[in-house]
């Protein structure tokens, strides 16, 4: 076991990944001698040369249509995604190439690339630099898309989203990238799926699921709610497609309450998926309609503003209260 | 690895009249385009350069002293965008990426205006239909296809201004940048590509993107193009004048490469000394676009003290209004996050924003939780 902050774990991960497999080769704007501008593949180029660690020219499409070229040809690469804003300039490659070449070729073409996403806001930063783009491609079949929450599971992740032969997107939540926590680099990679959801923190009174960037809010969120008396127990997604329901389903059966969290805009992301689902699946279980606690359905706000459209631990409290039944914003609405 | 400068080679194919060390040079071809630029002219020119310079100083001092989230300074970019900045007419229609403030300048932009983005108080800092200049642009490249657009709607309109895109060499790497040069090309559209080279893309050199001349690319799409020292202002006056008559003329678009530095780091949040020697620096600052021309402003005896003065208390009084308009900015309301998404009312959006209203008054009664909560 060591300690590290879940950038660090990041770079660790692709270390190992890269020296046990001398296919992984890195891609992307400015992460060679720069080590990218989180430093997050900081010292890997120095160690394992130009030819594995590419400092690409300034264009995505381009980035993300030679890496196709490259699984073509056997290697296994990782894309490195400046910031979520700017991914949009690859999506023609990444829904219509990556997603589609393994169907396409009846299974003969394996896509084995992982495109890292540092994602989501609450660092200040200029427009295009804190966006949560991931229901459009949970929306893609084809893709696998994770999200990681702690150092430990960003090391060990990362290792498993390369060595999958389908396409991964690794969404990093930027604003966690100095969070610090024990990693034990010594875990079997095979005996976790990446598949598999975590409960964080267990409980009997409401299920509150989230991922990435918001799995310490809610942890926060339930440690004040025991404060109040009530038991929330958290569930940490971790993969967002597909999505671990069997996790959900039984927390539900215990619960009866579900409230859904994300950064994303409500309408179409992922909490629509899982308040459908998890209503079809548990409906006779549930005491009340699953409760979404997201970003609005806006573009994300200049930084001055972005605390109004992050879920905060307060909001997600009222979340709990609605699906609790106790006085909440909303009360005498029945929203 | 294709990490040779070539694409910076060549100095001596550049356009200059005014050579680094101040001296006016003569050039039958581009003469004529700058023959009305009289003392008073280029001492107009050095005021504007002195100014931009103490704004991009002052912001980025305001930045280290957390009044701004981010800064991208444009030290050393003063002659390319105030020569072809000044070039300009009313009338044509700048698309800018994000470090083009001294052209904004020359658009006539409240200087207040330009920190609102990089205060985090606004995701625009002017309605681009005041100084005819497209609010700054983010997403590399994107601005060019903007620009030819425009320059097709000018086109179809039978008016006789021009469309203007800024861009770094870094973003001629995209795919919006070629596909900008084919629409601009195929429609000979009013527009000028204006590249400023400052051979960095955050810790990318320009021989990364390119392995020729930058220039050299134009005319493969059938758009002509020149290379001038970027850190001439007179040049830049030039061949942007010359740009902007062609086009006024109905001959199609241009592509212009300045050559210049970025002496400052790419953004607040840069640390050059991880990618970049200090030797080039320096070699750099010995091209400086300012103490050129000076030197020849002094050569003509016009650097008089009384000028100086002048300039100094000018620059002076624009960094002080930029200061105060930065500090007494008015915070946003919270309820502004919900402004403009749509131009018409929005079902789902109204909801959220009922419902927010209806948290936040939850809130009213105990004035200490309010602020616990963000
Ligand atoms: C599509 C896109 N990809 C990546 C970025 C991140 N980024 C911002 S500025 C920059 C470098 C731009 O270099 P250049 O085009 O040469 O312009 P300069 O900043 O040097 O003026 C990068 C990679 C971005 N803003 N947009």
């Amino acid at each position: 076991m060591s300690t590290m902050t879940f950038g660090r774990a990041i770079n660790a991960g692709l270390r190992r990944a890269m020296e046990h497999d001398p296919k992984v080769i890195l891609m992307g704007e400015d992460i060679g001698k720069l080590g990218g501008v989180f430093r997050i593949t900081e010292g890997l180029q120095k160690d394992f040369g130009e030819h594995r660690v590419l400092d690409t020219p300034l264009a995505e499409s381009a980035i993300m249509g030679t890496a196709v070229g490259m699984a073509y040809r056997g290697y296994r690469p990782v894309v490195e995604i400046q910031f979520d804003g700017f991914i949009y300039p690859a999506f023609d490659q990444i829904v219509c190439q990556v997603a589609k070449l393994h169907y396409r070729t009846q299974g003969a073409v394996k896509m084995p690339i992982t495109i890292r996403v540092p994602f989501g806001g609450g660092i200040g930063s200029p427009e295009h630099h804190s966006e949560s783009p991931e229901a459009y491609f949970t929306h893609t079949s084809g893709l696998r898309v994770i999200s990681v929450s702690n150092p430990q599971d960003a090391y060990t992740m990362i290792q498993q989203a390369i060595a999958s032969d389908d396409p991964v997107l690794y969404f990093e939540p930027k604003r966690r990238y100095h969070a610090r926590g024990e990693v034990d680099e010594s875990v079997d990679l095979a005996a976790t799926s990446m598949e598999d959801a975590h409960v964080v923190s267990p409980g009997s009174d409401v299920t509150l699921v989230t991922y990435g960037p918001l799995v310490p809010t809610a942890r926060d969120a339930a440690i004040a709610a025991s404060d109040d008396g009530l038991s929330v127990e958290v569930i940490d997604l971790r993969s967002l497609a597909p999505i671990d329901f069997a996790t959900i389903e039984a927390s539900v059966r215990k619960t009866g309450r579900l409230v859904i969290t994300h950064e994303a805009a409500q309408s179409g992301g992922l909490g629509a998926e899982i308040a459908a689902s998890i209503t079809e699946r548990c409906f006779n279980y549930l005491e009340h309609a699953p409760v979404r606690v997201t970003g609005f359905d806006i573009p994300y706000p200049y930084s001055k503003l972005e605390f109004h459209h992050l879920p905060d631990l307060d909001r997600i409290l009222d979340g709990v209260d609605r699906v609790m039944g106790r006085p909440n914003s909303l009360s005498g609405l029945e929203r | 690895m294709p990490l040779n400068d070539t694409a910076s080679a060549g100095e001596d194919t550049l356009i200059q009249l005014l050579s680094p060390s101040g001296v006016r040079r003569e050039n039958s071809d581009y003469d004529r385009w700058v023959a009305d630029v009289d003392g008073p002219a280029l001492q107009a020119l050095y005021e504007d350069m002195v100014v931009v310079r103490r704004i991009d100083a002052e912001a980025t001092a305001l930045q280290r002293q957390g009044e701004l989230a981010l800064w991208p300074p444009l030290l050393g970019q003063e002659a390319a965008q105030i020569g072809s900045g000044r070039a300009l007419r009313e009338d044509d229609f700048v698309f800018s990426s994000y470090r083009e403030n001294a052209v904004a300048y020359c658009r006539g932009v409240d200087f207040t205006d330009i920190l609102r983005v990089w205060r985090g108080n606004a995701s625009s800092g002017w309605d681009p239909f005041t100084i005819n200049m497209a609010t700054p642009q983010v997403i590399i490249g994107a601005q060019t296809l903007h620009a030819t657009g425009y320059a097709m709607g000018i086109q179809n309109d039978g008016a006789d201004s021009v469309a203007v895109t800024y861009f770094g060499d870094g973003a001629t790497s995209q795919g919006d940048v070629n596909e900008a040069m084919v629409f601009a090309a195929s429609y000979q559209a009013p527009v000028i590509f204006f590249c400023q080279n400052n051979h960095w893309a955050i810790s990318e050199p320009v021989g990364l993107q390119a392995h020729v001349p930058i220039a050299n690319r134009a005319p493969g799409f059938g758009i002509p193009s020149v290379r001038v020292d970027g850190n001439d202002v007179l040049a830049c006056l030039a061949v942007t004048r010359q740009a902007l008559n062609r086009a006024r003329t109905g001959g199609g678009p241009s592509f212009i490469e300045a050559v210049t530095y970025r002496m400052g780091p790419h953004t607040t949040a840069d640390d050059p000394t991880k990618y970049r020697d200090a030797n080039e620096l320096e070699d750099w600052a010995a091209k400086d676009p300012i103490s050129r021309l000076a030197t020849l402003l002094q050569s003509m005896g016009l650097m008089t003290d009384e000028f100086v003065a002048a300039v100094n208390t000018k620059a002076a009084e624009v960094a002080a209004k930029l200061r105060s308009g930065c500090i007494e900015m008015p915070e946003p309301e919270p309820m502004d996050v919900f402004k403009h998404v749509y131009s018409t009312p929005n079902s789902w959006l109204d909801r959220q924003q009922e419902n927010y209203g209806r948290y936040l008054a939850t809130f009213e009664s105990d004035p200490a939780a309010t602020e616990g909560s963000h």
